[in-house]
């Protein structure tokens, strides 16, 4: 005689305890009708020798939201079929013979409103690890419009910075204090204040940047804020210096934010690794303050470079214009860190554009209409210089920060003219665009020219002609210009 | 003396008719209107500078704008003026160029009024030479 529990085991071939591929568990459907409310990812797969591609996406769809590695009663207490996440296409990666994009689609309602912590600890929660696959990417997401609207964006944005600062019709102009480590309160404020004056919109703390035994932080916001009010004296102008807020607890960067409004200053910085909560927390403080937000992705090239495995740096930009930061570090094509052209006009478009459309020419695979979210401003920062300046134009548009540290207190001749060099560099070329001439192809002669009237543009672009990081990039698109299947 | 700052051409030299002209046009090939504006309280959060009329929009041809360009210096000789192009469209709706085209002989500047607070806190207020010596109309 048997008792209860034997004779009430479960019949259906489904749902009999034991281990069953995931794609015959329902996380694979070829015929998957996308919903318009569907969150969707695009993975880069590489599979264990000997795993089908089309079961690693479906695993990767199981572990991402409602599976185990085992079949479990329980399911069949919920509307499962709705829950588990369908990885309904895959493909092979052009030129690799063991990589695959794989689409998945995601029920909206597995996702809590408002929260990139609950989103990112179900998409990159589990799977990273994952035994199966020998390497794993998040190469772009699609969030619905419905899903967009829980979030509030960027309080100010490129178009409410703007108007705050009074700068219309060229790139922003940024400095980091350099060196990063090591001054004094009251030599720090010294080149903030140099920089503002020669024509600079911002000076900025560097990542590292927090309040150390050689400057604590209060020492150094009071001696910032007289360089920015001495600045904005002495040029007529509206002026700011990031002020990282950055600290070890949210108790203590609410109490340097405070400090930084009673002071005045028109802007605060935060770090990537404070982490997702953090950051929404701080946008959220920074709309009650009327304080715009500078995000610096300190630490994200330990998941974003390496082409296999991590985050494509475009999901970033996503999760942080849904976070609400208004800046965020996003590449310089021809400075001194990691970004193909392409790849980071992919970036950029992501921070701008109100409605994205597929382009896989620039790595952007799903169409997405932002759903009203403000405008993130993309900032360009680590080795350019003037010289570049007609590069810089034309790689990187109008609605950006341009930062030149080194390239501004590097100049012989002072902090201040190295910040007029590049404003002067700036503006100029932003006359030549204007007025339709080939700057690109020109950009050298309408430096010169400039520099006629402006010693410190010839002093600098003498001694930083020839400075260029010329080396290929780890993480590159995999699709030149030739159009290729849609997703769906 | 020091030279205001404010706007997209200020570090280089002040524009000639013939430079403001070509950026005027590409203004017009962008669909934005142009609005000239002035004051002589050029203070950096002083966002309401006095309006030369509405701004022009649909203009088709550059010479519109130059020749209230020139009736605006003609009616405010010696003050600031600056031109400033809207686009309205979606995404944007604000300000898309902004640049001086005219400014005083001589420019006094600003200083910096520091009110000692609380502790090491200064209360910082930037004051205009002009403004402070003369009533408006008579200041440069």
């Amino acid at each position: 005689m048997s008792d209860a529990s034997e004779r009430t085991r479960i019949k259906s071939e489904r749902y009999e305890s034991g281990v069953i591929p995931y794609k015959k568990m329902g996380y694979w459907d070829a015929d998957y009708t996308i919903k318009e409310s569907d969150v969707l990812c695009l993975f880069r797969l590489t599979p264990q020798p000997g795993v089908d591609p089309i079961e690693a996406a479906a695993a990767v769809a199981g572990e991402s939201s409602t599976a185990t590695w085992t079949v479990v009663w329980t399911d069949l207490l919920t509307a499962c079929d709705v829950y588990r996440a369908k990885a309904y296409y895959v493909e092979e990666v052009p030129n690799k013979e063991d990589e695959f994009f794989a689409f998945i689609a995601y029920e909206c309602d597995l996702f809590e409103e408002g929260s990139i912590a609950n989103l990112t600890a179900s998409i990159i929660g589990n799977v990273f690890g994952f035994k199966a696959v020998k390497a794993l990417r998040l190469e772009d997401m699609r969030l619905p419009y419905a899903y967009l609207k829980t979030f509030l964006g960027p309080a100010a944005g490129v178009i409410v910075e703007r108007e705050r600062l009074d700068v219309f019709g060229r790139p922003l102009m940024g400095a980091t204090v350099k060196p990063k480590l090591g001054l004094s309160g009251k030599n720090y404020g010294r080149v903030v204040y140099e920089g503002l004056k020669g024509g600079l919109d911002f000076l900025k703390d560097d990542e590292n940047i927090n309040s150390q035994p050689f400057m604590r932080w209060r020492e150094r916001f009071l001696y910032v804020m007289e360089g920015v009010n001495k600045a904005a004296a002495r040029t007529g102008s509206v002026k700011g210096s990031y002020l990282n807020v950055t600290a070890a607890t949210m108790e203590e960067m609410y109490a340097r934010a405070e400090f930084a409004k009673q002071i005045g200053s028109v802007i605060i910085m935060i770090d990537l690794v404070i982490g997702y909560t953090a950051i929404q927390s701080i946008c959220i403080w920074g709309r009650s303050n009327d304080m715009i937000v500078h995000l610096h992705r300190a630490g994200h090239s330990t998941y974003t470079r390496q082409k296999t495995h991590g985050i494509n740096f475009r999901v970033i930009c996503k999760w942080m214009r849904m976070s609400g930061v208004d800046h965020i570090h996003a590449g310089t094509v021809v400075g001194k860190l990691e970004g193909d052209p392409n790849t980071v006009k992919g970036f950029y478009d992501t921070l701008l554009l109100p409605i994205l459309k597929e382009n896989r020419t620039i790595g952007l695979f799903f169409d997405m209409d932002w759903a009203s979210l403000r405008k993130c401003l993309p900032v360009a920062s680590g080795g350019i210089h003037c010289g570049q300046m007609h590069q810089l134009t034309y790689l990187l548009g109008e609605d950006v920060v341009l930062q030149f540290g080194g390239g501004t207190i590097g100049h012989p001749d002072g902090i201040q003219s190295g910040a007029t060099a590049n404003r002067v560099a700036l503006e100029s070329m932003v006359l030549a665009k204007n007025e339709g001439k080939d700057y690109l192809k020109n950009g050298p002669d309408i430096l010169k020219t400039a520099a006629k009237d402006c010693r410190p543009l010839q002093v600098a672009l003498d001694l930083w002609k020839a400075i260029t990081f010329d080396y290929a990039s780890t993480d590159t698109l995999d699709f030149e210009s030739t159009p290729t299947k849609s997703s769906n | 003396m020091a030279r205001i700052t404010q706007g997209a051409f200020s570090l280089l030299p002040d524009l000639s008719d013939e430079q403001i002209k070509k950026q005027v046009e590409y203004c017009i090939k962008n669909g934005f209107a142009v609005s000239i504006e002035w004051t002589d309280d050029p203070h950096p959060r002083n966002c309401y500078w006095e309006m030369w009329g509405l701004p022009l929009f649909e203009i088709p041809d550059a010479a519109t704008i130059m020749y209230e360009i020139a009736e605006a210096r003609k009616a405010h000789p010696g003050v600031y003026i600056k031109i400033n192009a809207f686009n309205n469209a979606r995404g944007v709706e604000s300000t898309a160029l902004s640049f001086i085209i005219q400014r005083p002989a001589y420019e006094p500047g600003f200083y910096l009024v520091r009110q000692e607070a609380s502790g090491r806190h200064i209360v910082y207020t930037i004051q205009s030479y002009a403004v402070q010596s003369a009533g408006e109309g008579s200041r440069y």
